[in-house]
């Protein structure tokens, strides 16, 4: 059976995330959800940081969620998380639940909730070793709010808290790049992936939750609201931003960094940008040098990206298909 | 619909929701006069628009076929007509006539 | 120094421990399920006894040793939602990093321990007694008892569980003690057997826990303006509710260990004309004051309140509308307005008719000396009363 079929037949057994909840039409959030909890065998307790999700989900006396889930606050998912897994250990040491009764915790947290106020927590938790999937679905500002910068917003991206005007170009700062701080954290598993590519990010959260200790994703979710653009075009805005290589879909295992997809043709960044209102300031004659500093900063990083990748290409002894190979090849 | 709002002692204490006798709300009320219909002949089961359906509201059944629409909280983002490769999903009017779970007729 | 003390009268343990050490042997005996940890002054000795604990195996917790005191209540709550018995320690700016969580676990009904080693808020920083800390969380929803010594603090910190779990309560409890006067002065403390705790103690059960994988429920949900005044009233319910399990469960505690407890300590107020009501260590000092007075026949006495939340207003006007003048010593600040303990006695008293003086005492550490408390009684015995602010000990 097909990858996609056996996702669906675990759905068909019990829908773990339901409709009926109040996230925006066209929202990538839930495919990120739906994406991770089907792909996951074991029952799974969930937990939130306050955002998007957490808020449209949950309007009592309503509820998205037919698996256990768990909000405190906004900076400390993984703190609350932490406590809860290590409650599950506390139990199954002094057997008031079975032991042979494995669950899986996971974690979702906003770019805000994760990259800015909540990365204090998480950093703890993964430090601690604590047993989780944490999964970021970064759509790149505060959108719950109303759409405000975070660090995971671009450079030259136009947010509330950053916007574009007559003395700007939007956001001044350079993104954070998260996956490498967590990386830093030792972890053994942390993938980076986006709604575009379902199989990539469902193999992503089998590979994280066979993991031992703690494991991160980070996928990018569109927004069509901050973002501007049309709802239905939420997945095709994501898949641009993968084949323009600003978003690439790589993973770290053990500190090996492996390329999970490679684009057949690296489109120019420009192809994305221009399919959001929030860049469209951006191609006005004054604002040229910042699309030329924008396409500067993706190459490099994507070269820096692939270095990395050839350098621990050995640790996965992959067969690199001949025309990806000869592609390279020419680049250089 | 139990959604009549209730008194301090009639809830649970801490906020706290049981999933299971929880009625979601309607959803399905948020569209905006169009609706996804479904040609059968062209559809290849791909369940691509299951996937990224944002509500949940694609349905299939226990083969993981495709089976239709759960109209009750589907908004109408049009995801899934964007996204399905043989073009079987249309949106059509609100109230054009289609067949069970917005099978074309 | 000698260590042979008098046994009392019912066979126990008695061991020279400070406030701290004795709260860790509590929760060694408790043994919560989960503790998590994160040091701050005067609370750290605390979990440093009873990480030894764990780590001899003679309490089988487990600990995380998180990174804030923020994520050390978000632990806690995690924990406690999860079914597990969870308890935590914490101080002045640890207790104000974790303010919204107090809230939090609170509004969520979870009956985490907290000892408290109260110390002052910054700034200027200052690592010594006040009870500013505690008073920050007044209006959380989370019980608040002081206590006056070491014995006071371990006892409480037994009895502490079995408050806070009970069904109708459920919500977290702090146990106060003073910063260094008691958390770091050593005295003999009457400790009960671990057998006769783990049955007081019983086990942990919540209503709706996270880990019932079979019955999901979704906990800290989003209220808009039509639920959320609905879920405060059931909190103000639980509180409620609080002063008839706490006499219940001290008087469970006086059969197990001789000792009775009682939500106020009225020493010598019987047939006292004028009284100083008062919280945590200082009050044993008052006392001294007060047999010091007796004997000289003047009618003095000492109202020591233990639960300051709940404060229970009937009981303590029971005590005090009787009196000629009472004044009230405030260890903490409310800029613009009076003492917290004051408002809160100005209310009990709004119908009887003892004039009430406000002052305000051992902010940062400062002591209170006898002849300083002798001189609060003179001012109520010689009717020496503005119903302005006061301040013992200040340099004006």
């Amino acid at each position: 059976m097909s990858v996609i079929k056996e996702l669906a037949r675990k759905e068909s057994k019990g829908k773990s995330f339901r409709g009926g909840h109040s996230l925006c039409r066209g929202c990538g959030i839930p495919i990120v959800v739906r994406t991770v909890l089907n792909s996951i065998d074991t029952p799974v307790v969930v937990i939130s940081a306050t955002g998007c999700l957490e808020v449209a989900t949950t309007r009592f006396p309503t509820t998205a969620w037919n698996v256990p889930w768990l909000h405190v606050a906004f900076e400390n998912a993984a703190a609350a998380a932490s406590g809860v897994e290590t409650a599950y250990k506390a139990l199954k040491k002094r057997e008031a639940i079975p032991d042979d009764e494995p669950v899986t915790f996971v974690v979702f947290g906003g770019d805000g909730g994760t990259y800015d106020i909540g990365l204090q927590s998480l950093s703890g938790a993964l430090e601690r070793g604590h047993r989780f999937l944490y999964v970021c679905y970064d759509n790149e500002a505060y959108m719950n709010t109303g759409i405000q910068r975070s660090s995971a917003t671009p450079f030259g991206a136009s947010t509330t808290t950053s916007p574009s005007g007559k003395k700007s170009y939007g956001k001044a700062q350079k993104r954070k790049d998260l996956t490498a701080i967590m990386e830093a954290h030792h972890l053994s598993y942390v993938g980076q992936s986006s709604i575009s590519h379902w199989y990539d990010l469902s193999t992503k959260v089998k590979k994280a939750v066979s993991t031992e200790g703690p494991a991160f994703i980070n996928v990018l979710s569109t927004c069509q609201l901050g973002w501007r653009h049309e709802p239905k075009d939420a997945v095709n805005v994501a898949r641009l931003a993968v084949e323009t290589c600003f978003w690439p879909l790589y993973e770290v295992v053990e500190g090996h960094y492996n390329l999970t997809h490679e684009p057949i043709k690296k489109l120019p960044v420009k192809t994305w940008l221009k399919t959001q209102g929030r860049f469209s300031h951006l191609f006005q004659e004054t604002n040229k040098s910042v699309l030329e500093r924008i396409q500067q900063d993706v190459d490099e990083d994507w070269n820096r990206l692939l270095d990395r990748c050839s350098q621990d290409a050995h640790y996965f002894e992959k067969q690199e298909p001949t025309f990806l190979r000869e592609m390279k090849q020419a680049r250089l | 619909m139990s959604n009549s709002l209730k008194k301090y002692s009639e809830i649970l204490v801490g906020g706290t929701v049981i999933a299971k006798e929880v009625e979601q709300p309607e959803t399905g009320s948020w569209r905006l006069g169009l609706k996804p219909e479904v040609d059968l002949d062209k559809c290849v089961d791909c369940l691509l628009c299951w996937i990224n359906c944002p509500d949940t509201a694609v349905m299939i059944n226990n083969d993981s076929d495709f089976t239709g629409f759960d109209y009750t909280y589907c908004k109408g983002c049009e995801l899934c007509a964007e996204i399905c490769p043989t073009n079987a999903i249309q949106m059509v009017a609100e109230d054009k006539p289609v067949a069970e779970f917005g099978r074309k007729k | 120094m000698n260590r042979t003390l008098e046994k009392p009268s019912l066979d126990f343990e008695t061991e020279l421990l400070t406030g701290a050490q004795a709260a860790a042997h509590a929760m060694r005996q408790v043994n919560p399920d989960v503790v998590s940890v994160y040091p701050i002054t005067p609370q750290t000795p605390i979990i440093q006894t009873f990480s030894q604990f764990v780590a001899d195996g003679r309490a089988t917790t487990e600990m995380i040793n998180v990174e804030s005191e923020h994520s050390a209540m978000s632990a806690a709550i995690g924990a406690a939602s999860a079914g597990a018995r969870t308890a935590t320690a914490t101080a002045s700016q640890g207790l104000a990093l974790m303010i919204e969580n107090i809230y939090i676990a609170a509004s969520m009904r979870l009956p985490i321990v907290l000892a408290i080693g109260n110390r002052a808020l910054s700034a200027p920083i200052n690592i010594h007694c006040d009870h500013s800390d505690s008073m920050l969380a007044r209006d959380s929803g989370v019980i608040q008892i002081y206590v006056e010594n070491a014995q006071e603090a371990y006892d409480y910190m037994i009895m502490a569980s079995r408050i806070a779990e009970y069904k109708d309560v459920l919500l977290p409890i702090m146990i106060c003690q003073d910063g260094f006067t008691i958390t770091h002065t050593a005295e003999p403390v009457s400790l009960l057997d671990d057998d006769s705790v783990r049955e007081f103690v019983g086990d942990y059960h919540i209503p709706y826990s996270l880990l019932n994988l079979d019955r999901p429920v979704t906990q800290g949900p989003f209220d808009m303006p039509d639920y959320y005044f609905e879920h405060k009233r059931q909190q103000q319910e639980a509180m409620e509710q609080v002063p008839a399990v706490l006499e219940a469960i001290q008087n469970e505690y006086y059969a197990l260990s001789g000792r009775q407890y009682s939500s106020v300590d009225a020493y010598r107020m019987d047939d006292a004309d004028y009284a100083i009501v008062i919280l945590g260590s200082a009050a044993g000092t008052v006392k001294d004051v007060v047999d010091k007075l007796r004997d000289e026949n003047k009618k003095a006495g000492v109202l020591k309140i233990r639960s300051f939340r709940p404060f229970e207003q009937e009981k303590i006007k029971y005590h005090l509308s009787q009196l000629k003048g009472i004044a009230v010593l405030d260890r903490s600040m409310s800029f613009g307005s009076y003492g917290p303990l004051y408002t809160e006695i100005s209310r009990s008293m709004h119908k009887s008719k003892p004039f009430l003086q406000n002052y305000i005492y051992g902010l940062g550490g400062r002591d209170l000396f006898p002849d300083q408390i002798k001189k609060v009684y003179h001012d109520l015995l010689t009717g020496d009363i503005t119903g302005d602010l006061r301040y013992i000990g200040l340099r004006e």
